[in-house]
């Protein structure tokens, strides 16, 4: 008692910046007791977020994703490699098609000490790699060039510039941006039966040689999925937590889901705050609503790429 | 639709459990768990400290809990990284942190054995190992893995083979049952809403929300059963310390 009374005193006679870096906690209970957030939002709404495609020209497909102030860049290449011999129909996306990398230098967060690699790194790029297979987003059998003798291997590295928290969210938002933007390259046979790609400008003579892909340039991607982090703080649940939010709360839910509705991962790793069933349906319940919001976001900056 | 397993247990039935603690002479806890016979997943888990110190980036106010996963051959990849920061971020919410602060407590799992449910069972085996080694405890964590097939039914504590063969599973860890910590009676509605929360979950494969929620309902009834033999297995041990003390 004697404390709080301290600290709540001191609230009305110190400065709010000196306060809330003394007592985030309180500072964020004071906030959450009147429903609004730091940055002035409502506890369920995400920050804004913008999609821009084809942020790396050299790559096959890329994209720059911003929620809030953080930054995703994310690149697609294709290759062209021999399928395993048990699924010769199938393209890969690592021990047959897709790798996928996180990296997470220095210049992302005061966290991260240069040469030491963050400890969260690997976690994300695993946790996307099963994201991106088990939501049937890619179908491995668009991968394939010819049965069983090429196929396509996509890498995709995604880079986190500045990491304010919702790390997993924006990058698999821009994994899902850089698979819609991808174009497979041109290839064709070379003398020697290899494939090779045939450089773009080439495309008026090709020197007699056949084009191996001529109408198949695009991944059709079937049922994306689009994930949303919740804080969980006593009774609270916030949308989208900052890394601020993310300092001071201790218990986090990821939940993504496909554009056809069905639960890719629910993933709570502890945290001191236990989840009812309530709380899970409420966390699925914004997910949903969530999910809306981005597909329009996303839906519209591959219009715009269209049109131009 | 009853679906046959190959072990011929039932749906529900868990293969028999095995723990022994106190298994390593130098570490100040240790315990090996193990699910199924003869062919088994079995984990060691070592649990040294608290060590004086943390680590960079922890908060020196409170007690810094560091897990090192060994997978049975090679080299440590994404994937032991991966359950290296799901069991820790587990046993913080199960440790009591703040009465050691800046103090350090490495628990050390090696993979003896993998045939399905790994996570689950070395998540045991760490609750075990932690509680062998006297680190103070909130509650117990009981996990366990359940497996989707594509017609929707649901099995638990799936074998490797079971799994391999599966839409969707999800590793869950439940508050082990409230009984053992406090006397009965006491603040049992409070108990009841403890029991009903989930401690960890992690889910793999595409599956519908209802399916989620079923394999939910499962798992926690399944873990009574868990939690008794958990329970059972670490008392007479701790009689036998207390006459020792005595």
């Amino acid at each position: 008692m004697g404390l709080s009374n301290v600290v709540g005193d001191l609230s009305l006679e110190m400065e709010v910046d000196a306060f809330r870096r003394l007592f985030p906690l309180r500072f964020y209970e004071r906030h959450l007791s009147e429903s609004i957030r730091p940055d002035g939002r409502t506890l369920k709404s995400a920050r804004d977020t913008s999609v821009a495609l084809g942020a790396v020209a050299s790559a096959d497909g890329s994209a720059l994703t911003k929620i809030g102030s953080t930054t995703m860049l994310a690149a697609a290449k294709m290759e062209v490699m021999t399928p395993s011999a048990d699924a010769p129909d199938e393209g890969s996306i690592d021990c047959c098609f897709v790798a996928v990398e996180y990296y997470m230098p220095s210049i992302c967060s005061p966290l991260v000490r240069p040469g030491r690699p963050a400890e969260i790194a690997p976690v994300i790029s695993k946790q996307l790699y099963d994201t991106i297979l088990s939501s049937g987003m890619i179908d491995l059998k668009e991968l394939s060039l010819i049965s069983g003798k090429a196929a396509w291997m996509v890498y995709l590295d995604i880079y986190c510039l500045d990491a304010d928290g919702a790390l997993f969210d924006a990058a698999l938002l821009s994994a899902v941006a850089a698979f819609s933007h991808l174009r497979f390259p041109v290839v064709s046979l070379n003398d020697e039966g290899r494939l090779v790609m045939v450089p773009e400008e080439g495309n008026g003579d090709k020197s007699g040689k056949e084009v191996v892909n001529k109408e198949k340039r695009k991944l059709s991607l079937s049922s994306p999925p689009f994930s949303l982090t919740c804080a969980l703080h006593k009774n609270y649940i916030l949308a989208d937590p900052t890394s601020e939010e993310e300092a001071v709360m201790e218990t986090f839910v990821t939940v993504v889901l496909n554009s056809s509705g069905h639960l890719v991962s629910l993933y709570k790793p502890g945290g001191p705050v236990l989840t009812q069933t309530s709380v899970i349906q409420d966390c699925i319940a914004l997910t949903r609503q969530r999910m809306k919001e981005v597909q329009e976001i996303l839906d519209e900056s591959i219009s715009g790429m269209e049109i131009d | 639709m009853e679906i046959d397993r190959i072990d011929g247990r039932s749906p529900n039935q868990l293969r028999p459990l095995a723990c022994s603690r106190g298994i390593l002479n130098r570490a100040h806890g240790s315990a090996s768990w193990s699910q199924g016979f003869p062919r088994d997943t079995k984990v060691l888990a070592a649990v040294y400290g608290p060590k004086a110190g943390t680590k960079k980036n922890e908060n020196p106010e409170r007690a810094c809990i560091e897990v090192i996963w060994k997978p049975k051959t090679g080299q440590s990849g994404k994937q032991e990284k991966e359950y290296e920061m799901i069991l820790k971020r587990t046993l913080q919410s199960i440790c009591i942190l703040t009465i050691n602060p800046n103090t350090t407590t490495s628990i050390i799992i090696q993979v003896v054995q993998d045939d399905g449910s790994l996570l689950p069972c070395a998540i045991n085996a760490a609750c075990a190992a932690l509680v062998d080694a006297g680190i103070p405890l909130k509650h117990l964590a009981v996990s366990i893995c359940c497996c989707l097939a594509s017609s929707g039914y649901v099995i638990l504590d799936p074998t490797k083979q079971e799994e391999e063969g599966m839409k969707a599973f999800a590793y869950l860890v439940f508050p082990n049952s409230i009984k053992l910590i406090l006397p009965e009676g006491s603040s049992h509605a409070q108990g009841e809403r403890m029991e009903d929360g989930i401690v960890t979950s992690v889910t793999h494969g595409a599956m519908s929300v209802e399916d989620y929620f079923h394999c939910l309902d499962r798992g926690r009834a399944a873990t009574a059963k868990l939690s008794d033999f958990l329970r059972r297995n670490l008392q007479p041990q701790v009689l036998a310390d207390g006459s020792k003390a005595g």
